[in-house]
Order: structure tokens, then sequence, then C-alpha cells
């Protein structure tokens, strides 16, 4: 029994498989089946009764005349393009500053991180609309420091998206700390050498600091613009869910969010999800390819 | 892409201070001046709304100090019940939502992460990249067919939808973090075992899984926190008042009244937050490793 004895020849070979079950399991069920589901439903309408009625490009064609999707894309890509370069300059200017061996860096590090990880929440969002409100913290500063009529902050339209630009660029401490590490790898002898060149810090900095930290700063970007894409809590809670004032917080994510689970619009929602992922897909790859022109891998 | 990334394997070297730098002495008052008024700028918000917890409603709008000129415990018992059922409901629906994704991650991701960093089968190259590439997914993509088929299963306003994902491996960032663990530990640790006769099963529970404490408790803590944290999926997947979690049940009490009893709000607010601030100086090391070595939130 040929079958038998390979079995006992190699008892392990189908234990990738056990180890991997789940996992795999869940890529079919949970992402990759998803996946190609939505991106059927894109080209139909559902609304969750009956079943998918196929209408090939009209959801694409609606989206170009939507002006909605428009207001969406335009206020993502100014949150995404104003708050990560902020954050990130943020990052790496308070990681050099920690990086030179002060004492305390620990507890620096823990209070400048800590807005990360609680950035995203409901409360987080909720304090930042009263800061931000007519009536919140900020105003009352105003006031105090003798402003008469101070704008209300959450509920101006010129004013709104830039609230949660600000609570986004407060959270730079996720990316700070990759900074730190990366700075942690540059040798000293690279600033010896540097210096014995005559090289000043402004001059240090730009031939040595950047160039290797380049890669660091690389991944930090790439991260950081796929996670504001994303971004959607505290827009929602903010503007109680409807991305106003005027629509200048509409959110892609809140808008879609409000055609799939507000109307039932699925298939219209899947088109606006496959959109996203094209985007974020496509920046992505824009950012390796332009990465070949200022990223420098050192070995 | 990480596999580019020279940040993940000298971590070690994040944690003590090198004094190699020490010679390049600036006057570090001036460091430490632009620190603390950073990090007090960074803490601001959150001391203000721990302060406005214990302050009258009305208080809130016209002191902007920290320290409250009255003090109020009230806040906390009144946002306690102000909602349809107590905010201690809430929490447990929390609880059970945060302890069925710990476990789920820790048992799937290691599995998974074993099969990556130690064993040989086809395409697995591929699959790492398949891997990694999930890491990228907006969950946007996959919702709306997520919801579809949860529906279909009648799964809508049940915990499920929230913890099976997680028991299926989903998490692609945890199964990449333990894989570059499980990767520093030796591999003759495993030859030895494999000489005594155990099997990938033995290696992986009685080798591996020891090792990885670390690698485990940083997964515990993040999932802690950010399924803790998690709004968008909670607002989608439990629509039903009793199924609400603590995040959800905020929002709601944020938008029930046209006039918002801000005290009580905050109160809550920092109930909510109060587990992640636990699990935050509890885990730090944890934290700061996890984040330095793949560096998502």
């Amino acid at each position: 029994m040929p079958r038998a004895r390979r079995k006992k020849k190699d008892p392990g070979r189908f234990a990738p498989y056990l180890f991997l079950a789940p996992w795999f399991t869940g890529l079919a069920l949970i992402t990759a089946g998803p996946i190609l589901a939505s991106a059927y439903l894109a080209f139909t309408d559902y609304s969750l009764i009956g079943s998918p009625e196929w209408t090939g490009l009209e959801n694409f064609q609606r989206m170009l005349d939507d002006p909605r999707f428009y207001q969406s894309l335009k206020v993502t890509f100014i949150y995404v393009g104003v708050s990560v370069p902020l954050q990130l300059a943020f990052a790496l200017f308070l990681a050099m500053i920690l990086d030179r061996g002060l004492r305390g860096l620990a507890l620096y590090r823990s209070i400048y991180y800590l807005p990360s990880l609680i950035g995203g929440s409901v409360a987080i969002a909720i304090l930042w609309r009263q800061i931000f409100g007519a009536q919140g913290l900020l105003n009352g500063v105003l006031r105090f420091l003798g402003a008469e009529d101070p704008p209300g902050w959450v509920s101006d339209p010129s004013y709104a998206l830039g609230t949660l630009i600000i609570l986004n660029v407060w959270t730079f401490g996720a990316p700070m700390v990759i900074f730190l590490a990366g700075l942690r790898q540059i040798p000293a002898m690279y600033y010896e050498a540097a210096s014995l060149d005559g090289a000043g810090k402004v001059r240090q900095f730009l031939k040595v600091t950047l160039p290797l930290l380049s890669p660091i700063i690389f991944f930090n970007l790439v991260l950081q613009v796929i996670h504001a894409f994303q971004s959607f809590t505290q827009a929602f809670i903010v503007s109680g869910g409807t991305g106003g004032p005027a629509d200048s917080t509409l959110f892609y994510t809140l808008y879609l969010y409000q055609r799939g689970f507000g109307n039932f619009d699925m298939g219209y929602a899947s088109a606006l999800a496959w959109v996203l992922l094209l985007i974020v897909g496509g920046l992505t790859a824009v950012n390796f390819i332009a990465a070949k022109y200022w990223v420098f891998y050192g070995d | 892409m990480a596999t580019d990334l020279t940040v993940a394997e000298p971590l070690a070297a994040t944690e003590k201070l090198p004094s190699r730098r020490e010679k390049k002495q600036r006057p570090r008052w001036l460091a430490h001046t632009v620190l603390i008024l950073g990090a007090i700028a960074m803490l601001y918000p959150l001391l203000w709304m721990v302060s406005s917890s214990f302050k009258f409603t009305e208080d809130i709008f016209s002191q902007t100090g920290l320290l409250p000129e009255r003090v109020t415990g009230q806040n906390y018992p009144e946002g306690w019940t102000a909602l349809p059922r107590d905010f201690g409901h809430y929490i447990l629906n929390s609880t059970v939502i945060v302890a069925g994704s710990i476990i789920g991650n820790l048992l799937a991701c290691s599995l998974a992460a074993y099969a990556f960093a130690r064993l040989e089968f086809r395409f697995k190259k591929f699959w790492f990249a398949v891997m990694l590439g999930t890491m990228m997914l907006p969950i946007h993509v996959v919702i709306v067919p997520q919801y579809i088929l949860f529906s279909q299963l009648d799964w809508i306003n049940t915990y499920w939808p929230l913890i099976v994902p997680k028991l299926l491996a989903t998490d692609g960032f945890f199964v990449f973090l333990m894989v570059q663990f499980i990767r520093g530990i030796p591999r003759e640790l495993d030859e030895a075992a494999r000489i005594d006769g155990c099997g990938h099963w033995s290696i992986f529970w009685r080798i591996v899984i020891p090792l990885s404490v670390p690698a485990l408790a940083t997964t515990a803590i993040f999932t802690f926190i950010w399924t803790w944290n998690d709004f968008f999926s909670q607002l989608i997947f439990l629509t039903d008042p009793d199924m609400y979690t603590v995040p959800v049940a905020l929002r709601t009490f944020v938008d029930a009244t046209s006039q918002t009893p801000w005290g009580p709000v905050f109160a809550m607010s920092i109930v909510a937050l109060a587990p992640v601030f636990g699990f935050f100086l509890a885990g730090q090391r944890y934290l700061v490793r996890g984040i330095a070595t793949t560096g998502l939130k």
C-alpha cells in the first residue's frame, strides 16, 4: 500500500494546512469571498430585499453625477493631504528630540503615544465635539483672551474639517515611536564622520538623517495614508452622522456608510467601496514608485 | 512591503538609551522645555475631560480651567443610569466581544504564524503576500457583503459577526507580528524537540507558544484596545439597543437629546477610556514594541 507508506514517511505533510485551516477559512469567507461579492454587487442594484439586479455600469455613472460623491472625495483628500504630512513632521521632530538621550524618555514617549491609542475612539470624538463647540473649551479660552465672537468651529463649514485634521495630527505618537526606533539604528559614526568633514547640524540632518531614515519615512507615509483614508468615527461623531455642516466633514467612508447602511443602497455602496480600494491601492502604488527616487536603502 | 523594514529586528535597542550620542550635548533644558510644553498640549484635552467629569454641566461651559470651582460626583451615577440600560450592561456587552476577540486572535493568529514561520508548503510566499495584502485592505470593501452574509445567517444583533472573524485569523497584522517573532526563536529548539519525538503540534504548543509570550501579550493588548474602541463594525452589526457596546451607547448618549448633558457624558467617556488607560499603563513596553515592529495603530 504505497499510500500508507507515503503517509508514514512524512506524517506532517498536512501539518501546514491544519495550522493554516482557520486562516484559509477566514480568507475565503471573510475576506476574499466578500471582495468578489462586492465586485459583483457594484454592478447591481440591491437593497437587501429580493435579489441583486444587474445594472451594469449604472452605479458608476451615478457616481459621476453625484455631487456628494465629489464632495466626499474632496473632503477626504484634503484631510489626508493636510493631516498626514503634518502628523509625520511632528512625529519626526519629536522623535529627533527624544533621540538625544534625555532623561525621562520612556515617560515622554508614553505621553506622546497615548493619543494614538485613543484618538479613534468615540469618547475622544465626543471630547473634540465639545472642545470645538460654539460654547466649548476653545471658545471659552478665546473669550477669556478677549475674542468677542469666536466661530463655532465644528458648526462652521469653513472650520469643521480643520478640527478633524487637528484631531488626526494629535495622534502622531504611533509614527513617532517608529521614527524613534529607526533613528536608533543610524550608526553614530556617520554623524562623527560628517562632523569631521565640517558638516553642521542642518547638513547632518539633510545628508545623514534623512537619507538613512527614508525607508522609515516611507513606511510611515504609506501606513498613515492608508489609515487616514479609512477614518470614520471622528467625522461620524462630530457631525452626528451627517457629515455636516454643509457636508464639510463628509468623509468618503461616512458617505459609503450613509448609502449602504442608511439607505440600504448596497449596490452603490459596493461601487463606492471599490473606488476607495482603487484610490488607496493606486496611491500606495504611486508611493512605491515615487519611493525609488527618494528612499535610500543603505545595504 | 514590510520586508524591507530595518526597524523590525534590533528593537531591544529602543528600550535602553545608548550612551553613544551622549557626546553631542546641547542645552538639555531647551529640549526638556519643548518636550514638557508639548506633553502639556497633548494631555490638556484629556485632563480637561477628567476635570469636566467632576464639574456641574453649567460650569463646563463657563469655566475653562482644569480645577473645578465646584466639585460634584453626581455625573458618574447620573451618566451610569441615563440610558435605557445601566452603563454596566454595555460594558458587559463590550467585554464579551473583547474577550472573544482576544481568544480568537491568540489561537488563530498563532497557528497561522507558526505555519508561515516554520513550515514548508506550496506557494508559501504567495500566501504570505496575500496575508500582508489583507492588512492593507480597507474594511469598507468587505463590509457590505459581510453584512449580507451575516444577516442571512441571522447573526445581526449577535456577537458572532464581531468574534467569528477573529477565530479565523482575519487580523493579518497579528499573524505578521507573530511570524516576525517566531522567526527569532532559535530553530535548534525545534530540532531538539523533534529528536525527542515531538510532532509539529507539540513543538508549537510546548516550545513556540511558551517562548512567544511577549508577542502574545502584544496581540492581546492591542486586540483589547482596538476592539474596545472599535465603532464602525459594532455600529453596523449591533442595532438593537440591548446589544449596544460602550462606544455605540456613548454615541446615542450624545445624539439622543438636543441639550447634551456634558457632565454625565464626560463621566461615561472616562469610564469608557479607563480600561484602555489601564492596559496602556500595564502593557506599555509591549505596545511600543508592537508599534515599532509593524507600525499600526
